[in-house]
């Protein structure tokens, strides 16, 4: 079975640090990882390349930076690792950065199947997969828990919903978006990060693309969204303290609070 | 040109579900400075029986696609109805509610009608400052009077960020559940009824649904919890009952302190229930502490929740410094008054 992994450099978003100025994140010195969701889907791929046979490629897009997190794929097992990387895709939004990845996965060729995670940790869309399994025409299944059978032609699947969970029968090839219940990311091997740093990581471009993309939909000019503005979170005001009241009027002040907040 | 608010409304298993009836109301506070009708989309199989209490909750419209292949979710037959309606109505603004089903299907159908989509927001306006306007129009919206600002939490939370749809039609977001807030149920309220018929194939159906199971009740996870009610050692060995009770009238969880999980005394508070630097970090719409002193570990865990309110009986408690509203006195007897309260408000609400 032929496998492709979307994966995605992200900030560790436990040190994410905003500037107070701009709203923008400070991005300089801050620790990337694989984003977690993807981690998941490179671990699920591997496993049923264990079960069947076939081969898992993985694609990122992003600055050349993201050589680091492709490298680290390969480390864990992944056979071939692409780079889609140039100015023109640079902010893009999540339909643009889909349909880029959707021109690059149709330039590798056959697959028979695509993983994404289900979001990624600084944007927290969870856009990208469904909008690219609809920009390569594939049945997507989205929330996937577990994978139950893989065969040739179809997988069946368990497919997460807030209450409860459907299990689906799906034929390839076909796009699943991972959850962490999926699997447990194994660690690089020692002779795996050998191996990672000899294996080339291929590069395509603008130009390598340019016949599939829809031109006027990419990066930061064609996303058909753009942020308006950002700013950091507020940080929580100290509130009223109530004191010397009778229980009652404390219960109701309480239950006046609930309402202003809808959260009754 | 485009008009209308869509709202495409969540059902499961026949009935319409809340975040549907939120966003609603959410459109008809937007009708109010956009001025367009507000069209609730139904999708499913033999809904007919809920057509009314869309009306009731402030439809103008109710388009309703009544097919057997729209009976349980399945990505590609609701892509394609929600896809015809756009096709036919040209909206200006369409709305999904963030869960697992509005994630799955907004995207595909944003790809496919060929627009932006601005995830999981809280919060929607329609632009009207001059440099909203300006900003609108510098992106190409040629409409900017029609443009809607739509704000969402991006970087788990420590990032606010607006975001605008300036060239593409209609502008589409999923709006996260329990925040929107519904507006009065008045039955007199009547609305016109739509029914598009669209055309299935086998071929559309292109996934098997083999088995579709209401799970039981999960095993309790704090982190996804939207309310919590949390007991420190305050509320001692014997408080689990009470605060279970609050939350059960509330729709929450229990959860702790680590002073109460380490005391072997507090046989109810789990390891998996303690919030804070060692335990979870959670961000529920609402914490209420229960005899919690509110020590940096703890609020460390605590801190991003929506709402913070702290019954403790000591006055310089570090809680009420991150509590939006705080009240001094006896957890043991306030607590039981509260639930008592709530429970008064849900048997009102119920048969309102
Ligand atoms: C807080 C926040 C919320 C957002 N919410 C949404 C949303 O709900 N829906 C939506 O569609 N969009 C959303 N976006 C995306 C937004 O519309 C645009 O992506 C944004 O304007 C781009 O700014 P940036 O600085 O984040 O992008 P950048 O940091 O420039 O990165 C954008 C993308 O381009 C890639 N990239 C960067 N440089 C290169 C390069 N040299 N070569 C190849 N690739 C490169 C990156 O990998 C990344 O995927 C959001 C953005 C933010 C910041
Ligand atoms: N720049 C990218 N390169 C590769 N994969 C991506 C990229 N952006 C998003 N993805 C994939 O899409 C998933 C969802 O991302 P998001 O929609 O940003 O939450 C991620 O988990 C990745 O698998």
């Amino acid at each position: 079975m032929k496998i492709v992994v979307c994966i995605k450099q992200v900030p560790d978003t436990v040190d994410v640090k905003i500037d107070p100025k701009t709203g923008n994140l400070i991005r300089e010195g801050l620790p990337v990882i694989i984003n977690p969701d993807d981690k998941v889907g490179i671990e699920a791929a591997l496993s049923i390349k264990e079960q069947i046979g076939g081969t898992v490629t993985v694609i990122s897009m992003g600055p050349p930076q993201a050589d680091v997190a492709l490298r680290e794929a390969l480390a864990m097992g992944c056979d071939e690792a692409i780079l889609v990387s140039g100015r023109e895709f640079g902010g893009s939004d999540t339909y643009a950065t889909s349909g880029i990845l959707a021109a690059a996965i149709k330039k590798f060729g056959h697959f028979d199947l695509l993983i994404t995670g289900r979001q990624a940790i600084d944007g927290d869309t969870a856009q990208v997969g469904p909008q690219l399994g609809e920009k390569l025409h594939i049945p997507q299944v989205s929330y996937v828990e577990e994978i139950k059978e893989v065969a040739e032609d179809h997988l069946i699947v368990k497919r997460q919903f807030e209450d409860g969970y459907h299990i689906i029968k799906i034929k390839t090839p076909c796009l699943l978006t991972a959850i962490g219940e999926l699997a447990k990311p194994r660690y690089m091997t020692v002779d795996g990060v050998m191996d990672a740093y000899d294996k080339e990581v291929k590069i395509y471009g603008f130009d390598d693309l340019k016949d599939d993309l829809e031109l006027d939909m990419i990066g930061t000019k064609g996303s058909p969204t753009n942020v308006y503005q950002s700013f950091p979170k507020q940080l929580k005001a100290p509130g009223t303290v109530l004191k010397d009241m009778t229980d009652d009027e404390y219960v109701n002040a309480i239950m006046t609070k609930l309402e202003e907040k809808h959260v009754i | 040109m485009s008009k209308g608010i869509f709202i495409i409304v969540e059902q499961r298993n026949g009935k319409v579900q809340n975040v549907g009836l939120e966003l609603i109301g959410e459109a008809t506070r937007l009708k109010a400075d956009l001025g367009d009708d507000v069209y609730a989309v139904l999708l499913g199989y033999n809904m007919k029986d809920e057509v009314e209490k869309l009306y009731h909750y402030g439809a103008d419209k109710v388009i309703l696609v009544d097919n057997k292949y729209l009976k349980d979710y399945a990505t590609e037959p609701y892509t394609k109805a929600v896809a015809e309606v756009v096709k036919k109505f040209d909206p200006e603004i369409m709305l999904f509610g963030a869960s697992s089903i509005g994630r799955d299907l907004a995207p595909r159908v944003a790809s496919r009608v060929k627009t932006g989509l601005v995830a999981d927001t809280t919060g929607l306006r329609m632009a009207k400052t001059e440099q909203e306007l300006s900003q609108e129009a510098a992106h190409g919206c040629k409409t900017p009077e029609r443009a809607l600002l739509m704000t969402r939490p991006a970087f788990g939370g420590n990032l606010l960020a607006t975001l605008m749809c300036p060239r593409t039609k209609p502008q589409m977001a999923t709006v996260r559940p329990g925040v929107m807030k519904k507006i009065d149920k008045d039955e007199s309220r009547k609305g016109e009824l739509i029914k598009l018929d669209v055309e299935f194939t086998a071929d559309d159906m292109n996934i098997e649904i083999l088995e579709a199971v209401k799970a039981e009740k999960k095993m309790v996870d704090i982190t996804e919890a939207k309310v919590l009610v949390s007991g420190g050692r305050g509320v001692g060995k014997d408080g689990y009952e009470m605060l279970k009770a609050c939350a059960d009238q509330l729709g929450g969880e229990v959860s702790s302190s680590r002073a109460c999980v380490d005391d072997a005394a507090c046989e109810w508070a789990k390891p998996e229930m303690q919030v804070g630097q060692t335990g979870k970090t959670v961000r529920p719409d609402l914490y209420l502490a229960c005899g919690i002193s509110g020590a940096i570990q703890h609020v460390a865990g605590m801190e991003n929740s929506d709402l913070v309110i702290s019954i403790n009986k000591n006055d310089t408690a570090a809680i009420f410094s991150v509590s939006d509203l705080g009240v001094v006195g006896d957890v043991k007897k306030i607590l039981p008054k509260l639930t008592a309260a709530l429970k008064k408000y849900n048997e009102a609400k119920a048969n309102a």
